[in-house]
């Protein structure tokens, strides 16, 4: 419980994403660890093998920055804003090389999550009967159902060596709090060997024992706990800010020409320190039109015994 | 899409209005809807005012019956879960919502469709080097395995969407699970209605064949025939799409979509 875990967001990375490793950035259009992937690409970390249900354009600038090898994922798209070109490039004309990429349906994607959580070699689903994505994914297998008739598709555990998530708040040992969209980052926190939590806000432990029902991700499978205030734009925060919809438009014509992308890595990534840099280029403007209203929960009764 | 297709007493449908109103008039008496934004999320909240006030909407990122104040831009916005009655991960959606059989239509989009309703989202030209490299499943197998029934609202209708043979088949239809052997069957029919830009077509049961039961305004069935990449069954007593309500154009207009994000 007491153990400090707070960490600089430079020396977390340098600390537990090392080349070649498997690193899995969740957060389902929301809490996106933007500022993570961005330190990343300031390390110039490579070969990574990248696990995220929805690359969004997150993975276009790792993969662009050339930190990425191999993309397992499930949905290809930003969302509904426009196209991620990097990717598509890579896919359709192997430019400047061919990436590895290994498909998955959002369930198979969870299931893997769930199944690695768990300390399981697979997880049952009842998807990809007569699809095709068996065809393209060999891991993707049948078993013989053991209690009845036919057979029942399954995926194979994702245990990734480090998965770094976004939140709300944590304490400083590393129980974290988040609220809203909450994808898979329970799932794949519990998955991988070494948990970084990126949170908008470090709190006293009482805060956390104020509301426990609200830690997503407790202290014990956290190592690293870093503050970045503001550093899942241009994905947003509920309560905090919200998504940059103007950036993700834009992201499509950035991303359509090369030449731009870099130029965008160069002034956005590489010459900034960090997320706080960041948000300070995007200036005050920008922050307003991204502000949101309050609309507090109520209050719930945690009273026990006297 | 956009151009006008129907005239209505003051009102001119456009063929994405038509779209979105055929598909709330048929939304109508189910229960538990899983969609996307866009033209589905419009369909629902237009039931929502008309034919069936109880719908309950459910999104992909774990929110149902959200109440949302302004008209969200993707399945996971702020505004969405700001309000809903539930927010559940994506284990407990995927995993319980879902394949626990709780949803009643599912609204899948598609590149491509066959005759029994199995859709591509995934690639066109071959699979291992594609032309163009589509969004991929996300959760559209998992909706079409687990929905008691699936709507298709597709924007275009020529040969290259409606291919004798799919591309590549990322949600199969019960005919091609069937008759893979593999894995666990479908929990619904599968596809039962696509809404295209030239008219309704249908699947009565899990094994049927798409029919054609109605065509829009101005479209007849040799062209639809023409336009679909097989000998297209149609259905005897095929009759003109009803055109919307004065009302179900006026509520998308200035209630729903009220900046003309998605009824372009």
């Amino acid at each position: 419980m007491s153990h400090d875990k707070v960490l600089s967001m430079t020396e977390a990375i340098r600390r537990f994403v090392s080349d070649g490793m498997t690193v899995a950035l969740e957060g389902f259009t929301h809490l996106i660890p933007y500022s993570a992937a961005h330190e990343i690409i300031r390390q110039q970390k490579r070969d990574l093998t990248l696990c995220r249900m929805t690359p969004d354009i997150i993975s276009d600038q790792l993969i662009a920055a050339g930190c990425v090898s191999k993309l397992v994922a499930s949905f290809f798209a930003s969302g509904s804003a426009g196209s991620l070109y990097e990717i598509r490039r890579r896919v359709e004309s192997l430019v400047p090389e061919a990436l590895e990429v290994e498909e998955y349906s959002h369930y198979g994607m969870v299931s893997r999550y769930h199944a690695g959580a768990s300390g399981m070699p697979f997880a049952p689903l009842r998807s990809y009967s007569g699809s095709d994505m068996p065809d393209l994914n060999p891991l993707l297998k049948v078993v013989d159902n053991p209690y009845g008739e036919g057979t029942v598709y399954v995926v194979p555990a994702l245990n990734p060596d480090v998965t770094i998530i976004h939140a709300q708040r944590a304490d400083r040992s590393g129980n974290t709090q988040m609220w809203g969209v909450l994808g898979a980052q329970q799932e794949a926190a519990y998955a991988a060997t070494r948990t970084i939590v990126v949170v908008e806000e470090i709190v006293d432990g009482a805060v956390v024992r104020a509301d426990p029902n609200r830690t997503i991700v407790p202290a014990h499978v956290v190592d690293a706990v870093v503050l970045s205030r503001r550093g899942a734009h241009p994905s947003y925060v509920q309560g905090g800010y919200d998504r940059d919809g103007e950036f993700y438009r834009e992201w499509t014509a950035i991303s359509h020409e090369p030449e731009r992308l870099r130029q965008w890595l160069q002034d956005w990534v590489y010459d900034l320190k960090d997320s706080d840099d960041y948000a300070e280029k995007l200036g005050p403007e920008k922050w307003a039109a991204l502000a949101v209203s309050d609309r507090p929960s109520g209050v719930v009764n945690y009273g026990s015994s006297r | 899409m956009g151009q006008p297709v129907a005239e209505v007493s003051g009102y001119t449908a456009t063929s994405t209005e038509l779209i979105v109103s055929v598909a709330a008039r048929a939304l109508a008496g189910k229960r538990r809807v899983f969609a996307g934004v866009g033209l589905p999320t419009l369909a629902v909240d237009l039931a929502q005012r008309t034919v069936n006030p109880d719908v309950e909407l459910v999104y992909e990122s774990g929110v149902c019956a959200a109440h949302p104040t302004s008209m969200p831009e993707s399945i996971g916005d702020a505004v969405i879960v700001a309000g809903a009655e539930a927010v559940l991960s994506m284990q407990a959606l995927f995993g319980y919502v879902l394949q626990g059989g709780h949803i009643d239509v599912g609204f899948l989009g598609a590149a491509q469709i066959d005759r029994f309703g199995s859709l591509n989202t995934s690639f066109i030209g071959d699979a291992r080097s594609p032309r163009v490299r589509l969004p991929g499943a996300g959760g559209a197998p998992e909706i079409m395995m687990n929905a008691a029934e699936v709507f298709v609202i597709m924007r275009r209708h020529d040969h290259g969407s409606f291919p004798a043979e799919l591309d590549f088949c990322t949600s199969p239809s019960p005919v091609r699970a069937c008759a893979s052997g593999l894995g666990l069957p479908h929990r619904g029919m599968g596809v039962s209605t696509v809404i295209t830009p030239l008219g309704t077509l249908e699947r009565p049961s899990a094994f049927a064949e798409l029919e054609l039961i109605s065509v829009h305004e101005g479209v007849s069935v040799d062209e639809v025939r023409a336009a679909t990449g097989w000998d297209l069954k149609v259905a005897d007593d095929v009759r003109v799409t009803m055109p919307p309500s004065d009302e179900s154009i006026r509520l998308l207009r200035e209630e729903i979509d009220t900046v003309r994000l998605y009824l372009r």
